[in-house]
């Protein structure tokens, strides 16, 4: 049994949610939220917590130096850094538009990092 | 220089969404004068996401959000001046500009929206004491050179106010790579959203240091390391809990100043508290045909709530150039005041008769509320009674009266929106 603490950030509440997890991984307990928003925050958090990452690549062949790119969806928290160390070894070539795909299934995440910003 | 109907001073998301709504209004005599080399304002430096899911009921990044309005301005063949500064606009809205290429120029304008937007305060607004070394940079100036130029402001950072810029920034450095040590925040609590603090600060286990703040800042040519201690209750350091953090970098993200130089210097009565010109239900300061909104008029904290008040602006701005100014006439005056935990409010005075179908009501509150009421009285009656579990200065908040309710009421004379315990 473990228990895990977390603030959810469903609202400007901010409530502290208490989260017990059983030996096998499942969710035996939501407590501490005032509203069901925290429950699900609270599971989702503990089991499968994911995050959209955004972050710039070089481009080459114009007057700017970077370009803006995000994950295309959330992508697994524990493979951030990694992903962050694609983004920055990718170059992209101008021009770009808003969705190109910068970086296919990136990290083997089944997510594309693709452009915000046509430049 | 040609004239136009309505001159708009900047080209940032409210600039942007003021033209397209103007536009869309039946105005087609419209020019926005932005000072940087392209429109889009500061979400071209924001290139997390979090925006738009109000307006467009999806998560953007600043520049996909800036993307939309920029592609609805030029679309709609609003005509737009880059790299173009405004000295002065005059009490009868002669706006003087300069460029490049056309020099000092004037522009006659029959309504002119202010849209400059907002600056960080600067260290030297904080009186902290120590060397001035390089290494010092507002949370905003890191995040251009970091999002836009390319460069790394430095590998060891520590930062002092917990401003949502300064909070993403946390985030950002340590994605790249820097060792964020701290956020020291000299208030109680922070000045920026519970999710960014979460996301940003908790995500990387980056302390939030609340009631502490930079006593030291050491280093002759670059910062080498900054002493934090704690503050007591009137925000003066208690001696005996300062901690040294060796850092090459600190950042600020302590405050926005809405930039209003030219508003001033145009006449428009401002609000001490907000810092921005007061306005009416229409947007419109004191001076008639001159209007405000996004963050030259009140900082806020989403992008969502600027596009909506511009684009308000816009509508009005374009309905005082089609009733050749007549707008100003008729209709009682009625005050909208703040008491109780609410600092200030947008606007300060309303028309009702120039409502559309509500009038909303922006405020912030003085410090944190938790299980308090935002109550608002029309005279001495109360017509609105809503508990919030919690507001935090933070996070704007809203109410919302129905035109019925306000023309309802014979005589009205002042309208408080009031945070009350019960």
């Amino acid at each position: 049994m473990e228990k895990r603490e977390l603030t959810c950030i469903g609202c400007p509440m901010g409530c502290l949610v208490t989260v017990e997890i059983d030996d096998n991984g499942e969710v035996v307990g939501v407590t501490g939220n005032t509203c069901k928003i925290g429950d699900t925050y609270g599971r989702e958090e503990v089991t499968n917590p994911t995050r959209i990452v955004t972050s710039t690549v070089i481009i080459e062949g114009a007057e700017k130096t970077r370009l803006p790119v995000k994950t295309a969806s959330s992508i697994p928290k524990s493979a951030i850094f990694d992903v962050m160390d694609v983004i920055n070894h990718a170059h992209a070539t101008a021009p770009v538009k808003i969705g190109d795909v910068v970086i296919a299934d990136v990290c083997g995440t089944g997510v594309d990092v693709v452009a915000t910003r046509a430049i | 220089m040609k004239a136009y109907d309505i001159v708009i001073v900047g080209g940032g998301p409210a600039g942007l969404a003021a033209a397209v709504a103007a536009k869309r209004a039946g105005n087609d005599s419209i020019l926005i004068l932005e000072r940087d080399h392209e429109l889009g304002g500061i979400l071209n430096q924001c290139i997390h996401n979090g925006f738009g899911l109000h307006t467009f009921k999806e998560e953007l990044t600043g520049p996909e959000y800036a993307s939309r309005y920029i592609e609805q301005v030029i679309e709609l063949g609003i005509d737009y001046k880059l790299n173009t500064m405004v000295m002065d606009i005059s009490q009868d809205k002669v706006v003087t500009a300069m460029n490049r290429e056309d020099g000092m120029f004037t522009i006659p304008a029959k309504a002119v929206i202010l849209a400059m937007g907002c600056r960080e305060r600067p260290r030297g607004a904080l009186n902290i004491p120590g060397y001035r070394p390089a290494g010092i940079y507002s949370a905003g100036t890191a995040q251009r050179l970091v999002n836009i130029e390319g460069y790394m402001p430095g590998k060891e950072v520590v930062i002092l106010g917990s401003g949502d810029i300064g909070l993403i920034m946390a985030r950002r450095m340590t994605f790249e790579g820097a060792n964020v040590k701290c956020v020291a925040e000299l208030l109680p609590f922070s000045g920026g959203l519970k999710r960014n603090i979460v996301q940003c600060l908790d995500d990387y286990g980056i302390p939030l240091l609340l009631s502490h703040t930079v006593v030291d800042i050491e280093g002759r040519e670059r910062v080498e390391a900054v002493t934090i201690a704690e503050v007591d209750e009137n925000l003066k350091p208690i001696p005996g809990t300062e901690k040294r953090y060796t850092c090459d970098t600190l950042m600020l993200s302590t405050g926005l100043i809405p930039e209003n130089e030219l508003s001033r210097s145009a006449g428009v009565e401002m609000s001490p508290i907000t810092s921005g010109p007061l306005v009416n239900e229409s947007f419109e300061t004191s001076i008639p045909g001159v209007f405000a909104c996004g963050n030259v008029l009140h900082v806020h904290d989403l992008v969502d709530y600027v596009s909506e008040e511009a684009d308000k602006a816009g509508e009005h701005a374009a309905a005082y150039v089609a009733a050749d100014g007549a707008l100003a006439e008729g209709g009682e005056e009625v005050k909208v005041v703040a008491e109780g935990g609410a600092r200030y409010t947008v606007p300060t005075t309303v028309n009702v008769e120039r409502l559309g179908d509500s009038l909303t009501i922006r405020f912030r509150v003085s410090g944190v509320f938790t299980g308090s009421y935002v109550n608002v009285y029309l005279d001495d009656e109360r017509i609105s009674h809503k508990k919030k579990r919690i507001m935090a200065p933070g996070e704007m908040e809203q109410v919302v009266i129905p035109k019925s309710k306000l023309a309802e009421h014979a005589d009205l004379k002042t309208i408080t929106v009031k945070v009350e315990s019960e």
